[in-house]
């Protein structure tokens, strides 16, 4: 006699340890196979881009710090590049080496906890994630040598960073470079060569590179399908110019190849902070006040940059009537440009991979909503 | 190989339970008998025959000591560090704040020992309860007068007691973060064990000779 199973929904979230935020998915299973998925989200929907129309552009960097919270810095980044450009302004050499470098820190922070949360959701409960926490609390010490506060950091101003690096950074951005490579080295010893891993994660949730192409998916996950698209390389902003780093690829694009892409780049930005160090030179960090005051009137119209963000391509949309506050703010969030595949990769999939390859995606509900 | 990287990942294991615990007990520490006896200032012996009860907790545990977090001077607190004789009442720090929480009341009639006449702050009142720390407040005082605090404990029960008046401010303990605030860099300043009590030494500026300021007050007299 064969058994017959019946499709079963299940509510998953609004508050799931494993949905990394406040996310809402229903699933229909069908005994252990997943037959159809809604995502459900909003909840953390704080309307960080209507809140920009009533607060000057530096007040508004305050706003980008609590959009995507695991990277904050290439959110201000990301946001101080739009103004620029649409005010015109140049910003400083020491300024924007300054901010690389806080930008690529973050990028290793936000990839070490998705590594750790990927563990998480393999079912390592605790430990492996902590091994990653535990070397991103270094990086946020660093931070808040820095620039004073650990995640809403705020350290990016029109034209550069507001203060220059206190003394004791550089010894101590040297010594944690080391300790970086050796929490990968770890991370490498115990996860690329881990059977387990290797079982749970190979040839799960593959998607193909054209499909995420249409699907405008970016940042680690279309470089896991072999995609060479990284707009440090193809559309350089700061000094990226000047720097010279490995695009890493994989062609699986499967769980395992977007983890080991995150782990890679993590490694790269070690070695593009260490160009960044060598050719820093002294200077003022941000541009006099009588060429950009406090409150700056950018002229009528508008601009969008765009940067490689730590989850694919962020870019921030001004409009500007002319006045103190913008007239319209956009964000294009990969977070949730990302999602927009959710179905693709879940569907037909088991029940043990579902958090997996939801974990795999990398978001980050804070962007997701705004 | 297939079945070596199970080995591989719990030697990992291993090594960090080996390791030096990274966390910090806060906010206090439990320390045993020889902690607590240095706590006091006597060897342990001493400390036995004299403090018969507290050795005895201390054996059992129970006795600890608070712990200082390891914090950067320039950490962005509460317990902002005000100095109203620096204070202009030109509201920059009201009108910089992207939450409109700072209120100021001013008339004019105060003599500045800077600026000669000025206004003078009736109210002015941080609510600390929506401040997110930002200190663009701090970016924006043009006198030096508000500075960032390195505190962050301040929990209530209730919520009007976040609103810091000028009376508490003035009263408070004048740690100064680093924050935006070159000058106490210069000087490698520690607000963790340092307090900047003067006004003057927490300018910009080089403070005025004594002469230089008795001569100001006789000018203007």
């Amino acid at each position: 006699m064969a058994i017959k199973t019946q499709p079963v929904t299940v509510n998953l979230g609004p508050q799931h340890p494993s949905t990394h935020g406040v996310f809402r998915l229903r699933v229909m299973f069908d005994g252990e196979e997943i037959v159809d998925v809604e995502p459900v989200f909003g909840y953390l929907h704080r309307g960080s881009e209507k809140l920009a129309e009533e607060r000057t552009y530096t007040q508004i960097v305050t706003l980008t710090d609590r959009m995507d919270y695991v990277s904050p810095m290439l959110n201000n980044q990301a946001y101080m590049l739009a103004v620029e450009k649409l005010a015109g302004i140049e910003p400083t050499q020491r300024g924007v080496w300054l901010r690389m470098i806080a930008a690529e820190l973050q990028r290793i922070a936000s990839h070490l906890v998705a590594t750790g949360f990927l563990l998480q959701d393999l079912g390592a409960l605790g430990t492996p994630l902590i091994y990653a926490m535990r070397e991103r609390e270094n990086i946020l010490d660093l931070f808040e040598m820095l620039c004073g506060a650990r995640i809403t950091n705020s350290y990016l101003r029109p034209g550069g960073v507001f203060m220059d690096a206190p003394t004791g950074f550089w010894l101590a951005l040297d010594r944690e470079l080391v300790d970086i490579v050796n929490t990968l080295d770890e991370l490498e010893e115990y996860l690329s060569g881990n059977e387990i891993v290797f079982s749970r994660t190979k040839g799960t949730a593959v998607l193909a590179p054209e499909l995420l192409i249409n699907a405008s998916i970016t940042g680690p996950m279309l470089r896991a399908s072999g995609v060479d698209w990284d707009l440090r390389h193809r559309n350089p902003y700061d000094y990226y110019d000047r720097i010279e780093f490995k695009r890493i690829l994989h062609t699986a694009s499967d769980n395992y190849a977007r983890y080991w892409v995150r782990v890679q780049e993590a490694r790269e930005s070690v070695n593009i902070i260490r160009q960044c160090v060598a050719q820093i030179e002294p200077g003022p960090v941000r541009p006099s006040f009588d060429d950009v005051p406090r409150l700056i009137r950018p002229p009528k119209g508008d601009a969008y940059v765009a940067i490689e963000g730590s989850k694919g391509e962020l870019g921030f949309y001004l409009v500007s009537d002319g006045g103190i506050a913008p007239y319209r703010m956009h964000v294009r969030a990969p977070s949730l440009i990302n999602l927009t595949l959710l179905r693709d990769m879940l569907i037909g999939g088991l029940f043990g991979d579902l958090f997996v390859s939801f974990g795999s995606v990398d978001l980050n509900m804070g962007e997701v909503d705004r | 190989m297939i079945g070596l990287g199970l080995p591989r990942g719990f030697l990992v294991t291993l090594k960090n339970f080996v390791r030096a615990p990274v966390t910090v007990q806060y906010p206090d520490r439990h320390v045993g008998l020889f902690g607590a006896a240095k706590e006091a200032g006597m060897n342990p012996f001493r400390f036995v025959v004299k403090r018969p009860v507290d050795s005895i907790k201390a054996i059992a545990g129970l006795a600890t000591v608070p712990v200082a977090l390891e914090q950067s001077p320039r950490f962005r607190g509460n317990e902002f560090t005000f100095y109203e004789d620096r204070c202009t009442a030109c509201a920059s720090c009201a009108k910089y704040c992207p939450l409109g929480i700072i209120e100021i009341v001013s008339v004019p009639g105060k003599i500045d020992a800077q600026e000669g006449e000025s206004y003078k702050l009736e109210v002015f009142d941080i609510d600390i309860g929506r401040c997110m720390f930002c200190g663009l407040c701090v970016e924006a005082c043009p006198y030096d007068a508000l500075h960032m605090g390195t505190k962050f404990e301040r929990s209530t029960y209730v919520r009007d007691e976040l609103i810091v008046t000028l009376d508490e401010l003035n009263a408070a303990e004048k740690k100064p973060s680093s924050f935006y605030r070159p000058q106490f860099e210069e000087n490698a300043f520690d607000p963790y064990t340092e307090t900047v009590d003067d006004h003057y030494d927490a300018g910009r500026h080089e403070r005025p000779s004594d002469e230089d300021l008795k001569k100001k007050w006789v000018d203007e007299r």
